[in-house]
């Protein structure tokens, strides 16, 4: 019987040197697997978003409707005028609300299928929550637009339990209403909230998930009443998981220019804006500089985010 | 000193003093999951100020059967008295009794001071009174000036006693350990035992001690209760059940033990029934060839210190024997001769089945 070797002979084939190559130099390693993505980033995304930044200090001719290539703030400062303030305003306030709504219909959802849902229960929660992720946006908010319609199916049932006083009362408010649901920024604010809500849903839960039985099983016996230990226990932990949802339902909606188009009253939000700026106005630098709003806001949107604990919840 | 029937064991516990209400009592208390019968029909009554034990093998039913003395899970059947009060439906947040859990089960999102402050926050007591409370518990504890530290902070030995801090520092009227001490090493347990036992008589506290480790359980203890497949098999103080123990479970479960078979115990006690032996009862020597000697050969020994532990076979049956250290010393053919006094053989209910 031969005495089995203490080293085996060094390969011979390319792979195999390679191998033993690439063992000695594991940061070598790292960064050809990296290539690829890192070269997508820099180029295609770094470098469209800087183009971006300088496009938003150049400035429109009035007259000519040429594009002046001095930098200049005077783009920025359009964006205070009345008009286009206005849009921004609006955006962020439709995105806060659509975020806080997100969370409040989406805790007690994810909370359920955290603490009481096992095995098959569990499959289905997460097939309930992602299912409508798999077909077509435009589908889903055209399909709302005829629900809220006047003539939808919203509407009639209202009728139908005799409350559409409720609806008309809602319908009538001030600065929100308008003639019917699907003209107003109640439909709006319903259609963003029913298509970002699994993107709340699922970090709150996946927050939730982590919370330890234990801790629940300890609070009741320190004397907490569920609800308290709901306050005191399971909400602190789970907040990080609502703030990482509230930072896809928030930057979602700040981006978004194709609900607000189908349903709502008209008026612009910050994607539309941008679309019709460069598009049908040709004014590309103002175009840009209402691209920076949502990017600032979001900076500053993360940096609280992270200060919150957000990022260690996804 | 003659073997005891299995019948006398159960005597024990009527005899001990008991106050006219026991701290804790179950009544035919079972608890199901399922098919699995965690807890089948268990009757138990803990004495107030008495640290009492729930030993058993994991799936036993102890865990779940303090798990019902706390109130996280409703039995099934039966019924759970708390000084005197019925509990059985009573939510765990209005029991006068708290839990030190296995993994400590600290808030981590809370400083050491809030985790031990809880309940009385819960309870609106003054923000000034609850720190001078929380912190007398931690000094309790031994740990002065961790009010402001975090869980994350501490060492596993350190969490232990904020887990314990947090629930004695309302004083309630039992507490229940489940495996407290599982987590920690060798050292720490042994220190742990020692300052639980201390704890509990200056507290003057009942104490219910879930733990599947024999010897934390005969060391500390006033009084055991053996679990087995979800049923109590023995109630009793530590020497009752480690001297009488009334079946082969509890036997070999508490301690270690031979089993013997009838028809050996016939051969040198005269009475063709089942009984234990305890490994340190038994003296080895080498063989001098008298007539009725037991000869058997030693297939195996472990040095353990203080002690050598060493696997005897005989013609019908395989003994673990127990001898101090240099007392013995196997001869090269491995014969020996195996000697015991019949007084140390106890009878005992047969394995089942």
């Amino acid at each position: 019987m031969s005495v089995a070797e203490a080293i085996a002979p060094p390969p011979r084939s390319l792979t195999g040197r390679l191998s033993d190559g690439l063992w000695r130099a594991p940061k070598l390693a790292v960064l050809l697997l990296l290539a690829p993505a890192l070269l997508w980033l820099a180029i295609v995304y770094l470098g469209s978003l800087a183009t971006l930044l300088r496009q938003s200090f150049f400035s429109l001719e009035e007259f000519s409707g040429l594009i002046v290539e001095d930098y200049t703030l005077a783009t920025y400062a359009e964006l205070f005028q009345p008009a286009n303030f206005d849009i921004i305003v609006r955006t962020v306030a439709m995105a806060a609300c659509v975020s806080v709504a997100s969370a409040i219909v989406g805790f007690p959802i994810a909370y359920v299928a955290a603490r009481y849902c096992r095995g098959a229960w569990k499959a289905a929660f997460y097939l309930a929550v992602m299912l409508p992720l798999w077909s077509s946006y435009l589908v889903k908010v055209y399909a709302w637009k005829l629900m809220l319609a006047r003539e939808g199916i919203l509407t009639w049932a209202f009728a139908k339990v005799g409350l559409t006083p409720v609806l008309d009362w809602a319908l009538a408010l001030p600065g929100i209403g308008g003639p019917s649901l699907s003209t107003s920024y109640i439909g709006t604010f319903l259609v963003f909230l029913y298509i970002w809500l699994p993107y709340m849903i699922l970090p709150t839960q996946a927050a939730l998930e982590r919370v330890p039985g234990g801790l629940i099983a300890a609070s009741a016996d320190l004397g907490a009443t569920p609800w308290a230990t709901f306050r005191h226990v399971i909400l602190p932990l789970a907040m990080p998981g609502v703030v990482a949802g509230s930072i896809f339902t928030f930057s979602l909606t700040l981006g978004d220019y194709i609900i607000p188009q189908i349903v709502g009253s008209g008026r612009y939000f910050i994607g539309q804006a941008v679309y019709v700026q460069q598009g049908t106005a040709g004014n590309i630098p103002l175009a840009a500089a209402f691209t920076v709003v949502p990017i600032l806001i979001m900076g500053v949107y993360l940096a609280i985010a992270r200060r919150l604990g957000a990022f260690d919840a996804l | 000193m003659t073997a005891e029937c299995p019948a006398r064991a159960r005597v024990i516990h009527e005899r001990l003093p008991m106050t006219a209400t026991p701290a804790i009592s179950l009544a035919r208390v079972s608890r199901h999951f399922g098919a699995t019968r965690a807890m089948d029909e268990v009757d138990l009554e803990i004495a107030e100020g008495e640290f009492f034990a729930m030993l058993g093998p994991s799936g036993s039913g102890k865990t779940t059967c303090l798990r019902v003395i706390a109130g996280f899970e409703r039995p099934n059947a039966g019924k759970v008295m708390i000084f005197g009060e019925d509990a059985t439906n009573v939510p765990p947040y209005r029991r006068a009794v708290n839990t030190v859990f296995q993994d400590y089960a600290l808030f981590p999102h809370m400083s050491v001071g809030e985790n031990v402050a809880y309940s009385m926050m819960l309870k609106k007591v003054a923000k000034a009174e609850r720190r001078k409370r929380a912190e007398e518990a931690l000094a309790l504890m031994r740990l002065p000036n961790f009010f402001d530290r975090k869980p994350a902070e501490l060492s596993g030995g350190q969490r232990q006693r904020v887990a314990l801090a947090r629930a004695i520092v309302n004083r309630p009227k039992a507490l229940l350990l489940d495996e407290p001490l599982g987590a920690l090493d060798l050292k720490l347990r042994e220190n742990m035992q020692e300052e639980l036992k201390t704890l509990q008589r200056s507290l003057g506290l009942t104490f219910v001690f879930v733990t599947h480790d024999q010897s934390e359980a005969l060391s500390m203890a006033d009084r055991v209760a053996v679990f087995n497949d979800g049923k109590v098999v023995q109630v009793g103080p530590p020497q009752e059940i480690y001297r009488r123990p009334v079946n082969a479970f509890v036997a070999d479960f508490v301690g270690s033990s031979n089993v013997l078979p009838p028809s050996f115990v016939q051969a040198t006690a005269g009475e063709a029934r089942w009984a234990s032996l305890r490994p340190e009862q038994i003296r080895l020597s080498a063989p001098t060839g008298a007539n009725g000697a037991l000869v058997g050969k030693v297939t195996a020994e472990s040095y353990l210190g203080a002690t050598t532990r060493y696997a005897v076979t005989l013609p019908d049956v395989s003994l673990h024997a127990i001898m101090p250290a240099g007392a013995f010393a196997t001869p090269s053919d491995g014969r020996v001769a195996v000697a015991f006094d019949k007084s140390a053989l106890h009878f005992i209910e047969g394995p089942a089945g």
